[in-house]
Order: structure tokens, then C-alpha cells, then sequence
């Protein structure tokens, strides 16, 4: 089975390397304002989150887009973004429940796990966010965290 | 445009509330780099270095360095350069947080602030679009609320710095305040943004940087992040247990300054220890950005009379507010370096200045009818209450807050004022670290850890140990370090890289980040002439050879006990041979063989 990002929250010092290097990526610029990974930051709380897709199985964005731009990676399991075939209408964005993909400047955007070799691990200084096998994530675990990304993008559109 | 620099900055004259954005010089990049380089050479071009720095003729300079903002280690810093009111020396007083790389992504490497508005002004930067606004309503708020007010009215995303009313009522030892515990700290800058009457700006960039060598440069930063994540201090220590982590060693090593320098072990070290904040008051670590260290606390006192939550303490402030005013009520110690971070002020010369006030009132010079209140070491309800007292110039507190070195003067004990160019030192006493000495006798800012950190050679063995009590080799390296020490503060990157990395480290990331073709040793003398530079702005302020010296405790006052006992600093001896290494004449005055081989 392929590898997955696993987020412990916990381990977030809040250095956003994980946002520097993803935009580097994807733009080519040090663009955090474009980074697919955020990290959700509650200073008064000292709560932490990077919020990453997790390629869900059943993918909302990828069953709601009317253009067929988003398709599964075989070799990844990443839900991947086809950029000539999006036309920013932004369904996915609203159709994820995470908040994880966003339209912008005329195209989805999206964790692709950097094709396998994601950057945001490779800079994660504490483990906060690794790539792992499904496996060594326990199902309890990933549900605190995706009804924590769920609830987080509830409030951001409240 | 050069890589990497957002390649603008932003003039702002507040007399006329007129702002305009100008190109950065490429030449002068090269040259200075950036951060404390470039701005204080523009610095030594606007202002007349014998100007009050409190008058409207001095310039503020918040400057980015050119790895500000990407993905170079610990590279979120900026640096707040003018002249300071505290010294009246060159201030250049470094921040982390976020403030820094927001700047950049909005589009500007540094913000010049010319002159002074007649009313409280803020600054609104929204990617290239600025605004000055009025602000009465901001007036007399301290440094939280008027956080929580700004990212109430502009949003969360906006990013700030601010003065505090420590800053509005010109206490000269005032910090500029970002992320509600970053602080530009010491020499008094936030005075200086207080009598231009700015009190505060927001910055939102959605923009982004360019690096000229893509590959290189991610190679580069990899490099250094593995060693890094390698490195014992950088790796784990600072994480783990904050800078604070220095307590025990320090005070091991009898070096740890108590009650104003009396003594150099502090019986209660292990309450005010790092591994004692871990263990008691840790919520987590909070890092600036793009920091793996993660040095930063967030903490909370959970009972008591001290109960609240903030950030902090890290090193010089658990020794500031504990170990040098004798307090080892860690609760104490961290309440009032809230309060200061809430007030806006330097914990490091509030805390040597109560300390000063404190030897001054045991010695019988200050009464209680001075101070409205007995003042003993080890009160730590007292160190509390001054803070307050400071930070609003209430009082007594009115007096401190003009720094040690003047009321130890006012009192007609000069000699109490345990600092140098009128800037208390901090955490270390010189007597058992010679080096140390030499360093604070010859920073640019007056007594200063951060511009040659030679603790590290002396106390910690990196990059490899030196005999600490010995003057031998002492003038050489603090010259290397210092030098290092201006560069790195000119790229935008944190000091506490150089725990586990160098200048080889340092310039491939400038390189491959800029396009320019900096090596080693290049980067090196980048910072040799920041430092003349420094030191020429210094020389045109009135200040001479008399002035690079210690307190008279340090170099005649043997050291009492522990492993320094009966020691004093040989200062003459490392300073005759500083000036020489240096290329400066016997009065420590830059020769002009040596300003022309600097191209100064």
C-alpha cells in the first residue's frame, strides 16, 4: 500500500518550513500565501496544526469536479490536479471538508506528494509531519486529526 | 532585481506622513548584504551620528536580509538599526517571529522611518499598498492588547510589530515587540519608534521570493539542516529545554553573575533552570519561522500569586530577573518577563538595572523613601512590581527607566553600573571567561552577548574549546566571531545556527540564494566592514578607546568563590592586542590602510 503524510500535531513548533519549501515546489517561489500544506496556528491556545490533504479514499473534490481534473495518481494514491483541464470553478474547493485544496489564481490547488518524494517531510524537523505507511497511523489518531481539519474549516467559512 | 531580496524598500517620512518605495542599490547589496549591514550603512549616510536619538532628526531602520523569508535555516530574522538611546552608540537589535519574511512577501526589504509625527500614527503595508493611519485609540495600549485589537480589525493574517507604553513614554531601554514575545530588544529602538510616535505596523504579503540557484540552494539548506538536527545544542538542547538550558552550565562553570555581579554562582541556579522551566512551566516550544531549533517557550504559571500565561523566559532573562536580582521564584522571574513583554521593554536591562538599584539600596544609597518600597535582593515581589513601575514610569520606576549606568551616576555611584557604554551586560561574568571580556569591551552596542558569542569556544567547546581563563587567543577569535556575527545578522539568519554551522554553510546558502558569488571568506570580511563601519558611526558619536573598557568590579574585584575564584579580567593586555589584530591604531581608531582595504 502506498505511503501516506501522517500529522502529529503535537510535534509542530510552528517554523512553517513545511509552507516554504511546499510553495517552492508547486510555484517556484518561496510563496507561503500559495502552499498546499498551512499550518493552522492558535497562539492563545498554543494549538498547532499543519493541515495536509490525506487522499481521502472516496475523494469529494475528485467526484464533484465537472471536468474530470482531478484524478488519482496509481503508483502515489495521491488525488492529483490536471492543469489543463481545471477551470477554476472552484467545486473542489468547496467540496472538501478538510479545507485542503484551494482555488487560486485560476487553478486547484492541492497536495500531489511531490510525486512520492514529499518536500514538507523531507524539512520536518520534529516529525510533525511524516511519510509513512497507513499502517502506523492509529485509526484513532487520524480521526482527532481529520475531525480537527473537519472543524477548522467549519470555522474558517463560518 | 537581485534574487532572493524583495528588492524595494520603503521610505517613510512621518513629519509629512509622505512614503515612498525605492530600489535596493545591487552595489550596496553586494557590499553590505543586507539586515544590519546594508542599514547601517544607510543609517551612516542620514544621520549625523551626534544627533539625540530621540529627536526626529534620528532614522529607524527595520531591515530584512536577503534569506529572509526562505527556506534558509532559522533565516525569519530582522534587525531594528539606529542610533540608540540607551548608548548613544549604533543600535542594531535583532528579531525573529513572523514580522520579517511577511515584510518581504508584501515586497519590501527594509522600512526606513525619517523624522516624526506630531500624533500616534499606524502603518498598514498590504502587498505594496501603504497607509498610514491615526492612532490615538492604539495610544497607552501595551503590546498585547493592541495585538489582539489589530488582528481583531485587519485579520489574523496581518502580521505586526509595536511598542508598548515603555515605548510611548521613551524608557531607553524599549523594545519593538513582534509575535507578542519576539523581541528587537536591547539598546532602546523602541523608544526611538515611540518619539517618532509610530505604534505599530501590520504587514500582509501574498507575494513571494526567487532564489537564483534553485538546486544549489535546496542542497544547501538540507546540508545545513542536517547538521542541524545533528548538532547536540542545536539538535536537542535548545529544543528541549530553551536557551535556559545555559543555566546550570554557566553556573557550574562559576561564571553566572549574581546580585549585580557580586558574586558568580547563584546558590538557587537549578530553580530558574531550564530543565526546571520544562519540567514546571512548559506548555511547548514555538519556533520562529523556518526554524527547526524551536528555542522559543511558550509557558504558563499554573498557581500562585505569578498565575498567567505567555512566553518566555528564556537565558538572560531567568538570570536578568532571577539569578542577578537574587530571585528564585521561577513564577516571579517569569511573571515579570511578561510583564516586560506586555510593557515592551528589554528584559536584560530592566533586570540589571533593578539589580544596580538593589546593591545601590543594601549599600544604604537609595532609602526606602526613594523607591516608595524596600528594595533587597531576592524580592521578588519587588522585581514584579518594578517591572510595572518601568515599563509605565511610575514613581521610582521613572528613575530606572533611564537604564543603570544613569542612576547608578544620579546616585554618585558610578561604579555599581555593570555594563559597558552605558548597556548593562549580560549573563556572564568576564572574570572567569576572559574572552567574554574582551567582547564586551569592544561591541559596537555596549555590553552585548550577540556580537561575538565567545561562550561558545570558552564554556561550550564549540567550535573547539579554548581555556577560558586565559587571555591568550582571546583577541583573535571574539575578532572571527564578530565578524561572523555581523554577516550573519546581514542575511537575515538566526545567531544559533552557528552552534553547528559556518561561514562555508552560511555563504553557499547566500550564494546559491542571490546569484552572488560569495564564498567563505568573503562572507567573513562582508562582516569585517560592517563592523568598521559600526565603529567609525561610534568614533563620530563622541566615543573613544576610554569607553571600550569594564565595569572597575571586573577588572579589580577578584572573584569571591567557585571555579573563577580570585580572578579578574586581563583586559589591557587582549585589548592592545585587539586593536592590533583589527588594524587600528593604538586608540582604536580604524587605520585608512585598513578603511581602504574594506573599501570604506
Amino acid at each position: 500500500m502506498a505511503n501516506m503524510l501522517l500529522i502529529e500535531p503535537e510535534k509542530c513548533t510552528t517554523c512553517r518550513l513545511c509552507e516554504l519549501v511546499c510553495s517552492e515546489r508547486g510555484e517556484g517561489i518561496f510563496r507561503p500565501s500559495r502552499s498546499r500544506v498551512r499550518v493552522w496556528i492558535d497562539a492563545e491556545a498554543a494549538e498547532y496544526v499543519p493541515m495536509v490533504c490525506i487522499q481521502c479514499d472516496d475523494a469529494p473534490c475528485m467526484e464533484e469536479c465537472p471536468t474530470e481534473a482531478l484524478v488519482r495518481d496509481p503508483v502515489t494514491n495521491a488525488v492529483v490536479v490536471v492543469a489543463e483541464k481545471c477551470d477554476e470553478c472552484a467545486i473542489c474547493e468547496s467540496a472538501c471538508p478538510y479545507g485542503v485544496i484551494r482555488c487560486l489564481d485560476g487553478l486547484a490547488r492541492k497536495c500531489d506528494l511531490c510525486g512520492g518524494d514529499p518536500e514538507c517531510v523531507r524539512f520536518c524537523a520534529t516529525g510533525a509531519i511524516q511519510y509513512a505507511e497507513p499502517g502506523r497511523w492509529p485509526r484513532a489518531a487520524r480521526e482527532t486529526y481529520t475531525d480537527r481539519l473537519r472543524s477548522l474549516c467549519e470555522e474558517a467559512q463560518a | 532585481m537581485i534574487s532572493a531580496y524583495a528588492g524595494k524598500l520603503l521610505r517613510v517620512d512621518l513629519t509629512s506622513r509622505q512614503v515612498r518605495s525605492e530600489s535596493i542599490d545591487p552595489d550596496a547589496a553586494r557590499r553590505f548584504i543586507g539586515g544590519r549591514g546594508l542599514a547601517t550603512k544607510m543609517l551612516s549616510e542620514a544621520v549625523h551620528p551626534q544627533v539625540d536619538p530621540l529627536s526626529p532628526a534620528n532614522t529607524l531602520i527595520l531591515a530584512t536580509g536577503p534569506l529572509t523569508g526562505t527556506s534558509a535555516m532559522c533565516g525569519g530574522r530582522f534587525m531594528a538599526v539606529t542610533k540608540g538611546p540607551l548608548t548613544g552608540t549604533i543600535a542594531s537589535s535583532n528579531c525573529g517571529g513572523t514580522f520579517g519574511p511577511e515584510l518581504k512577501y508584501a515586497g519590501y526589504d527594509m522600512v526606513v522611518l525619517e523624522g516624526a509625527a506630531s500624533e500616534p500614527l499606524l502603518m498598514v503595508i498590504e502587498d505594496g499598498k501603504v497607509e498610514l493611519h491615526p492612532a490615538g485609540e492604539l495610544w497607552g495600549l501595551n503590546v498585547h492588547e493592541t495585538e489582539d485589537r489589530l488582528h481583531g480589525e485587519l485579520g489574523r493574517d496581518f502580521q505586526l510589530v509595536s511598542i508598548g507604553p515603555a515605548g510611548e513614554k521613551l524608557v531607553r531601554f524599549a523594545a519593538i515587540i513582534n509575535d507578542k514575545g519576539r523581541a528587537a530588544g536591547r539598546s532602546g529602538v523602541g523608544a526611538v519608534m515611540g518619539s517618532k510616535k509610530l505604534k505599530a505596523i501590520a504587514v500582509r504579503g501574498t507575494g513571494g521570493l526567487s532564489v537564483a540557484d534553485p538546486p544549489g540552494f535546496r542542497a544547501a539548506c538540507l546540508d545545513s539542516l542536517a547538521k542541524l538536527e545533528a548538532g547536540e545544542i542545536t539538535g536537542q538542547g535548545l529544543q528541549s529545554f530553551g536557551t535556559a538550558i545555559l543555566v546550570n552550565i554557566i553556573n557550574e562553570s562559576g561564571v553566572f553573575p549574581t546580585r549585580n555581579f557580586r558574586q558568580g554562582q547563584f546558590e538557587s541556579a537549578e530553580k530558574i533552570s531550564g530543565e526546571t522551566i520544562a519540567e514546571e512551566i512548559l506548555v511547548r516550544p514555538r519556533a520562529c519561522v523556518a526554524c527547526p531549533i524551536a528555542c522559543g517557550r511558550v509557558t504558563e504559571v499554573r498557581g500562585g500569586p505569578y498565575r498567567s500565561r505567555g512566553d518566555g523566559p528564556e537565558y538572560e532573562t531567568v538570570w536578568a530577573l532571577g539569578a542577578d536580582t537574587g530571585v528564585e521564584d521561577l513564577g516571579a522571574v517569569t511573571k515579570a518577563n511578561y510583564v516586560c513583554n506586555e510593557l515592551g521593554m528589554d528584559t536584560i536591562t530592566a533586570g540589571a538595572t533593578v539589580a544596580c538599584a538593589m546593591e545601590l539600596f543594601e549599600e544604604g544609597v537609595l532609602s526606602e523613601k526613594d523607591v516608595g518600597r524596600k528594595l533587597k535582593f531576592g524580592d521578588a515581589e519587588a522585581v514584579v512590581d518594578m517591572m510595572t513601575k518601568i515599563g509605565n514610569r511610575e514613581g521610582f520606576g521613572d528613575v530606572l527607566a533611564e537604564g543603570s549606568a544613569r542612576v547608578a551616576e544620579r546616585y554618585g555611584r558610578p561604579e555599581l553600573f555593570m555594563g559597558v557604554k552605558k548597556q548593562e551586560m549580560p549573563a556572564y561574568d568576564p572574570r572567569g571567561v576572559f574572552g567574554m571580556g574582551v567582547q564586551y569591551a569592544t561591541s559596537n552596542r555596549g555590553g552585548c552577548h550577540v556580537r561575538g558569542y565567545m561562550i561558545a569556544p570558552e564554556i561550550l567547546g564549540v567550535p573547539q574549546k579554548l581555556d577560558a581563563h586565559t587571555p591568550q587567543g582571546k583577541a583573535e577569535t571574539n575578532i572571527a566571531f564578530q565578524n561572523l556575527t555581523a554577516a550573519l545578522d546581514s542575511i537575515g539568519v538566526c545567531l544559533f545556527v552557528t552552534f553547528s554551522i559556518g561561514a562555508p554553510e552560511l555563504a553557499a546558502m547566500l550564494k546559491t540564494a542571490t546569484g552572488f558569488d560569495y564564498d567563505a571568506d568573503e562572507f567573513m570580511q562582508v562582516g569585517e566592514r560592517i563592523w568598521n563601519l559600526e565603529k567609525l558611526f561610534n568614533m563620530k558619536a563622541g566615543l573613544t578607546r576610554k569607553d571600550d573598557t569594564l565595569p572597575r568590579r571586573l577588572l579589580s574585584e577578584p572573584m569571591p568563590a567557585g571555579p573563577a575564584k580570585g580572578l579578574t579580567v586581563p583586559l589591557d593586555e587582549m585589548l592592545t592586542q585587539y586593536y592590533r589584530l583589527r588594524g587600528w591604531d593604538e586608540q582604536g581608531a580604524p587605520t585608512q590602510e585598513k578603511l581602504a582595504a574594506l573599501g570604506l
